[in-house]
């Protein structure tokens, strides 16, 4: 489903990585490794198009990402280390509009009942200002329950999570690959993932 | 799951914005309130001389709102980019510069619009006469999108850098001589009795222009911003 070959990854005058391979089947996913500053976050951002790789290809069902375009985009959900919600809006404003920008609607309802499945019930309507961060964690997350997107790109995914909302998040990420989905993440957590789909990429030495 | 096509994901994002501006209102009255004092510093400066006055007023009220609207400049993708949201923007799947134009256009309902619409009020500390004053809101209609649209480019470019506040009035103020060359000159055109129409139309024409080529070099600009 998603094919990489050949990956190098340049930030400045510094290799971060190169020769990067690897190949997901639907259903696997891949866990990233590497120290700090070894460029998880970097391939990730390759990953998604966000940046293009010094060398080598991306592909996905066979096509090279910079062909599918704004195609590819539709078929994947990225979340990075940053928590991509509006302090201003309420928990369900933010859901609702981060669905927006994947191209379809969520029902105030629907929104509210992801929330409160993250945890996250009565505060729908309250500004995300006044959540704590792993509340806002979780408002970020809740899309992924609503996502039909079959690749999900997860840069550490589980931070500043309590150990329920992990156990929420894994079980979630897991209905997606039994679904047929692919996941790609970073994470210092062993993740209580699904080992058998379970492959590895260690970034530097 | 409904599909939405690309005028609602525009909307959506219409929307939050103004919803945004809405919550923040400090924001928005600040540009409005710029533009007001620097027109009444302006006539206050030059006294009761009311010839004299009608004839800066074209002028001054321009050049008091390019510097009103340049005031927000920066905020129109800062927060956006600081939060991840530019991010999230830029891999929908619906294309980039779509949502650029969404951005620009809630930006000049929030920055521009309201000074389109105090203008009149101002143009009578000049004591402009009302046909006068239906013209300058008419070239400031036409003339604020288009220093949103310029500016965007300005903002894209800017995005990240350091003392970016201060840059991004060095980038765009040159490119807003067109503008305030022909909206000053409708104004004075149509004081002088010539007519403002030929001035409008350059105006518009350049409304057009810049409708068509701001998105694109918006977008390149904040794809290498997000690189």
């Amino acid at each position: 489903m998603l094919n990489a070959t050949g990956l190098s990854c340049v930030r400045g005058e510094r290799e971060l990585f190169a020769g990067l391979d690897f190949s997901l089947a639907p259903g696997s996913w891949l866990q990233v490794t590497g120290d700090n500053g070894a460029g998880k976050t970097s391939l990730l951002r390759l990953l998604v198009g966000l940046s293009e790789p010094a060398a080598g290809e991306i592909r996905w069902n066979g096509t090279p990402i910079r062909e599918l375009g704004d195609e590819y985009r539709g078929k994947l959900l990225y979340l990075g280390h940053q928590t991509p919600v509006k302090e201003d809006l309420s928990a369900r404003e933010n859901l609702q509009i981060s669905a927006a920008l994947k191209g379809y609607e969520l029902a105030a309802s629907g929104a509210e009942a992801a929330l409160a499945e993250m945890g996250l019930t009565g505060r729908a309507d309250s500004p995300v200002r006044t959540l704590s961060q792993g509340q806002k964690r979780r408002v970020a997350l809740a899309q992924l329950l609503h996502s039909g997107e079959p690749l999900w790109v997860l840069d550490e995914p589980f931070v500043a999570l309590d150990n329920e909302a992990v156990a929420k998040v894994i079980k979630i990420i897991s209905k997606h690959l039994a679904g047929g989905g692919v996941a790609v993440l970073t994470s210092h957590q062993e993740a209580g993932l699904p080992a058998a789909s379970k492959q590895m990429l260690q970034i530097g030495r | 799951m409904k599909r939405l096509g690309a005028t609602a994901v525009v909307i959506a994002i219409v929307r939050r914005d103004l919803r945004l501006a809405l919550r923040r209102k400090s924001e928005m009255l600040m540009t409005l309130f710029f533009f007001v004092i620097v027109a009444s510093l302006f006539a206050l400066g030059i006294g009761a001389e009311p010839a004299l006055l009608r004839k800066i007023a074209p002028g001054a009220l321009w050049v008091g709102a390019l510097l009103a609207s340049m005031l927000s400049l920066n905020r129109m993708f800062a927060q956006d980019y600081a939060d991840g949201t530019l991010e999230q923007m830029a891999l929908s799947p619906e294309p980039l510069a779509l949502l650029a134009v969404a951005k620009v256009f809630a930006h000049w309902l929030v920055s521009g619009l309201p000074l389109v619409l105090i203008a009149p009020v101002l143009g009578l500390q000049f004591d402009l006469d009302e046909p006068t004053l239906g013209v300058l809101v008419l070239s400031l209609l036409l003339g604020t999108p288009l220093l949103s649209l310029i500016g965007a480019i300005g903002a894209a470019l800017t995005l990240g850098v350091r003392g970016g506040g201060l840059l991004v009035s060095l980038l765009t103020l040159p490119l807003y001589i067109p503008a305030l060359i022909f909206g000053a000159g409708a104004v004075e055109a149509h004081v002088a009795g010539l007519g403002a129409g030929g001035n409008l139309s350059l105006l518009a024409a350049l409304l057009v222009l810049a409708a068509f080529f701001s998105p694109l070099a918006t977008t390149a600009a904040l794809r290498i911003a997000l690189e």
